[in-house]
């Protein structure tokens, strides 16, 4: 059968990817950005998985506001780099897991959570940004990826909680999946930055280390945050750490913490970064 | 009668929320089409003719023209749809936040650095009446 095995979680300034895409890994400014990644790069090539489910946003690319969808599962067979306003990430195209996603999406709809599902669209620099800081440069990715994009650019994005259970319900769909296949998820965004207002620019290293402390050992309560938490506490971007609690929700309730690392800053952000393996996963 | 708003008390922020957006559907919805290459350069050619496609307010259009990126937060706009306009202009997101929060570029730059914007003292409207 297949099974989620790990958890990727990692921020998705875009600001990374070009840094990335122009050469600007050594530089003093970005240096520190990228050698957070050094341990998971390797870590993830030794865990070769065959799948990965990227839980992201997309930021007024594939979706403006003519439809605003609050959870899309990607079942089509690729997606390309969108155009971004300076033209497509130079990374290679996405292929997805038809199958595999089509199941998800039957499984998670009938335990009543009810996605929206897209066979075309184009990722942004919130799903390949997060694929650089893992994979690098390949020639093309190295597994499958399937598309998660949430909704946390219009007000009200789904609750934490909502997301933590969507994640347990994604666990069951995936180990209910006969063929046997390795799979990872990921979560992305935040962690804590504002990019809207006076108040630009917002960072609370103190919350944001707290928040990784609770995914790790505490979810249930990390569900529990409220809204108002998250933008008062973290800035108005802040409140995409909400994807994360999809991908906790799908581990199990013991993990062990791999990698952790945290720096500011990357552009306007906190860059967080955590690695979780179920307990029972014996790599 | 207008709804309570919890997050109305978070000072310098907000909220995107339904109404906003609805407030700002045609505004987001022309930054939208700065996306596309061709679409730019018509804009380029004429702001006031091609602003005149998209029956935005004239409040959001003078700004658009002023790039007062503070005022159309205010009134519809989202930094992700607002930032395909400034991209016009070759400005990234983080000239924009410094100049929303009434810094210079290399003021706000050295901001981040330094740890960024502490919440302490920006948590709440009341904190801010104080130092006023």
């Amino acid at each position: 059968m297949a099974k989620i095995v790990a958890s990727v979680n990692c921020s998705h300034v875009p600001a990374i990817g070009a840094a990335w895409d122009l050469g600007k890994t050594e530089q003093p400014y970005w240096q520190p950005v990228f050698k957070g990644f050094d341990y998971s790069k390797k870590w993830i090539a030794d865990l070769k998985p065959d799948v990965v489910i990227l839980v992201y946003n997309d930021h007024a690319s594939a979706f403006s506001l003519e439809v605003i969808p609050t959870f899309a599962l990607g079942t089509g067979a690729e997606f390309k780099p969108a155009d971004e306003g300076w033209g497509p990430r130079p990374v290679p195209t996405v292929h997805g897991h038809p199958k595999l996603a089509s199941h998800i999406a039957q499984s998670v709809i009938l335990d009543e959570f009810d996605l929206t599902l897209v066979n075309k669209m184009d990722v942004d620099h919130g799903l390949t940004v997060p694929l650089t800081l893992m994979f690098g440069q390949p020639e093309a990715w190295p597994c499958k990826v399937i598309p998660l994009a949430v909704n946390v650019v219009q007000y009200p994005p789904p609750t934490g909680n909502r997301c933590y259970n969507l994640g347990k319900a994604i666990r069951r769909a995936v180990e209910a999946y006969p063929e046997d296949l390795r799979v990872v998820i990921f979560g992305t965004g935040g962690m804590s930055h504002q990019l809207q207002g006076k108040r630009a620019g917002l960072i609370n290293k103190e919350w944001d280390n707290n928040f990784l402390d609770l995914l790790t050992h505490d979810p249930g309560k990390a569900a529990k945050i409220p809204f108002i938490e998250y933008v008062r506490e973290t800035g108005s971007e802040g409140i995409e750490m909400v994807m994360w609690l999809v991908s906790r929700g799908a581990l199990e309730d013991k993990v062990r913490e791999k990698h952790r690392y945290y720096h500011v800053p990357a552009s306007n952000t906190a860059l967080g970064h955590l690695i979780l393996e179920n307990e029972s996963f014996k790599g | 009668m207008t709804e309570e708003n919890p997050f109305d008390d978070i000072p310098g922020t907000t909220l995107f929320d339904a109404h906003k957006s609805r407030e700002g559907y045609h505004l987001n919805m022309f930054c939208m089409s700065m996306g596309d290459a061709a679409s730019r350069e018509e804009f380029k050619q004429d702001e006031r003719a091609y602003l005149a496609r998209y029956p935005m307010t004239e409040e959001q259009r003078d700004c658009v023209l002023r790039r007062d990126a503070l005022r159309l937060i205010e009134i519809g706009g989202n930094i992700y749809f607002l930032a395909k306009l400034f991209y016009v202009d070759g400005r990234s997101v983080r000239s924009v936040c410094a100049a929303m929060s009434g810094m210079t570029d290399k003021e706000y730059e050295q901001m981040m650095l330094d740890g960024g914007r502490s919440p302490e003292g920006n948590r709440s409207k009341s904190e801010w009446a104080q130092s006023a």
